[in-house]
């Protein structure tokens, strides 16, 4: 059926056939006989990397295969969604190795974009938890790869933007807890150096980000609320907690029901949130045990909350800098400020070591913040991947919907060896995204 | 636990229906032609629901297989929900005698072989329930699906004197009239939003309309009047429709 489909940030639309499958023949029967196809999951990456002019919905594809309680291993169809898997990992005591910002993605998701999260400083990107996992390629086959299985077909799908192919099974391991709650505490920063003083005294902490407010210059330039958290012991809850420690609490969902105008988000509005936001911690330093939800997901509780940027949509922009370049970080931090044109608030986040080939993280600086689309903006967002560039960083293919070719070719150290992978595994370009086309990936 | 056997597991309206049983704690029986290919959904049932689930091997056209087929249940199920349906190719149909063949075995004559069984049986024990998937296009006849419509109007009267006759001994016979669901099986068609379930939302009235012992459900209401308009026009006027 032709659809209208966009992504996350609502930039770019296209009219899409869209295909959906439940066993696993029926898509490499399609495989086999069609071309310019691409996966796409829950349509929670921003950009543009899932849209294509054939897109397979993976989203009837989502049997759980395996759950191993004894260890804490979960092998299931790729168009599972995360918020599924909790609910039925949580109550055995075992939770996500890696969860993005928001719980609505995919696992094939979660592969093709190798999700990182708030312990990405200690536990990596989502593939440094996958066992095995099977790929249908270009071809119409089913191969299966792990890290010492095929390990090029596994390193270029993870992180790959579904290009080597329709990632349909995985298996990955899990994270042991006691309780569903999270101990956290919050530390509010004066300014980006005290920010950054704090993630390293706080970085021995399994979960940490901050939010930082993007608009205030001057001494508080760059002022965070520093967010560490620890998977908390049956000890610290409450008696009533304690009483069921994997279970949380029902809660309502909220809901943007339609699009806002975009005037409702402007620098006024944008900076009486962020002084709420950062003046609610009246202390310093707040500790609490929170249930995982919020903690991990904050605006999940507000369903369709990118409809609050209207009908024109946003980008997100997500960098990383390497650690010894703070200067660039500084740099840019400058640039959006003076512009004002950034939206609430912006996730900064330090990242720890990774190896891998294409995926997104590297040791250093990430930050991550929402422009709503507007005239002149693409040739501002050019000017800030200059400076990504010169200072050794890249952009986040999950969040992209606008870099240019050869800011993704220079900033990818490994992009031309990842392009001849999937060129080996994506047979005459079976698989292409309006993405793939825009950063030369393919055709 | 009570039981539910799911004929025709394979199709996403039936795989919604097993999972709205099984969350509430039913067990399940699924059968379709390739057993096989259930057992991610039956690992999937046990997984998320904690129940017992089973595949069986069942071909709603081998009608000879059937009572061994029903004989071979774990056990013989509370209620039974054939879901089962082939809509086809109308044109090949028209030309083609296999297609129009497999069009009416599919949705008419497998599904009274089966239910004949499933109903000898409950009619024996005095207690037993039967839904059956029918649809909307076996109200009237229309040039683009009669050959699947005839079938389904077959298969809607069947299950309409079924359910006479079976008041009588205690066991309930329910039609479901689904309307437009966004499925594998319409993925090619372009549906009207508003007239369209999803599989989800079609398990969950099929769930409640089992419950509430209802006799014909339409699963969005809209469906009710517009077939009640569809059946009123006069056939000196439908006929020079193209529908």
């Amino acid at each position: 059926m032709q659809k209208r489909l966009a992504n996350w940030g609502n930039y770019p639309a296209i009219a899409s056939e869209e295909t959906s499958f439940t066993q696993e023949d029926q898509l490499r029967t399609f495989v086999s006989n069609h071309k310019d196809l691409i996966a796409r999951g829950n349509g929670r990456c921003y950009g543009d990397a899932s849209l294509g002019k054939y897109s397979i919905s993976m989203l009837r594809y989502d049997k759980i295969l395996q759950f191993d309680t004894a260890n804490g291993i979960l092998e299931t169809q790729a168009g599972v969604t995360l918020d599924q898997i909790l609910d039925i990992i949580v109550p055995k005591g075992w939770f996500l190795p890696i969860t993005p910002g928001t719980k609505f993605i995919t696992v094939g998701g979660a592969v093709a974009s190798d999700v990182h999260g708030k312990n990405h400083h200690v536990d990596g990107a989502f593939s440094n938890h996958i066992i095995d996992m099977d790929v249908i390629t270009g071809d119409g086959n089913t191969i299966t790869c792990a890290p010492d299985k095929n390990p090029d077909l596994f390193w270029a799908t993870c992180g790959g933007m579904g290009l080597t192919g329709v990632v349909t099974r995985v298996k990955f391991d899990l994270k042991k807890i006691e309780t569903a709650y999270i101990k956290q505490t919050q530390i509010k920063a004066k300014n980006l150096e005290d920010v950054i003083r704090l993630f390293e005294e706080y970085k021995h902490y399994t979960y940490s980000m901050a939010w930082i407010d993007c608009l205030k210059k001057g001494d508080a330039f760059g002022r965070s609320i520093l967010i560490v958290g620890e998977h908390a012991k049956p000890e610290e809850l409450t008696a009533k907690q304690r009483q069921a420690p994997l279970t949380l609490p029902a809660k309502r969902k909220l809901t943007v029901p339609f699009n806002l105008p975009s005037f409702i988000l402007n620098t006024l509005t944008v900076k009486i949130f962020n002084w709420l936001y950062y003046n609610k911690n009246l202390k310093r330093e707040i500790n609490n045990v929170v249930p995982y939800e919020p903690f991990f997901y904050p605006l999940d509780a507000i369903l369709h909350w990118n409809r609050g940027y209207g009908k024109a949509g946003f980008v997100q922009y997500q960098f990383v800098l390497p650690l010894e370049h703070k200067d660039g970080l500084v740099k840019i931090l400058q640039r959006i400020s003076d512009k004002g044109w950034g939206s609430f608030l912006a996730v900064l986040k330090v990242f720890g070591n990774q190896d891998s080939l294409i995926s997104f993280p590297m040791e250093g600086y990430t930050l991550a913040l929402d422009f709503p689309v507007r005239k002149g903006l693409f040739d501002f967002l050019d000017e800030l991947d200059e400076i990504v560039l010169q200072y050794g960083g890249r952009l986040y293919l999950s969040k992209d919907a606008r870099m240019k070719q050869e800011v993704f070719w220079k900033s990818y150290p490994n992009a031309e060896k990842f392009a001849a992978i999937v060129k080996q595994y994506n047979h005459n370009n079976t698989f292409t995204s309006l993405q793939s086309e825009r950063l030369a990936l393919t055709k | 636990m009570p039981s539910v056997l799911i004929l025709g597991a394979g199709s996403d309206m039936a795989m919604a229906i097993a999972r709205e049983y099984a969350s509430h704690q039913y067990d399940i029986q699924l059968a379709a032609r390739s057993g096989n290919a259930l057992v991610p959904l039956q690992q999937d049932l046990q997984i998320r629901y904690n129940v017992t689930a089973s595949v069986h091997d069942f071909d709603a056209a081998a009608f000879d297989t059937h009572a061994a087929f029903f004989a071979s249940l774990p056990a013989v199920p509370d209620i039974t929900i054939c879901v089962f349906g082939y809509l086809g190719d109308q044109e090949k149909a028209q030309r083609d005698w296999s297609e129009a063949a497999r069009i009416i075995h599919t949705n008419y004559t497998g599904a009274v072989s089966i239910l004949n069984i499933v109903a000898e049986a409950y009619a024996q024990r005095g207690s037993g329930l039967i839904a059956g998937i029918s649809s909307v296009a076996g109200e009237r006849g229309r040039m683009s699906n009669y050959i699947y419509g005839s079938a389904k109007a077959g298969f809607t009267a069947y299950l309409s004197g079924l359910r006479n006759r079976l008041f009588h001994a205690g066991v309930h016979v329910i039609s479901i009239q689904p309307g437009f669901v966004n499925t594998r099986m319409t993925q090619h068609l372009t549906l009207p939003p508003l007239l369209t379930a999803q599989p989800e939302a079609v398990a969950k009235a099929v769930y409640n309309g089992i419950r509430k012992k209802k006799n014909v459900l339409y699963v969005k209401w809209h469906w009710k009047y517009i077939m009640l308009i569809i059946r009123n026009i006069p056939e000196g006027i439908f006929k020079k429709l193209k529908l």
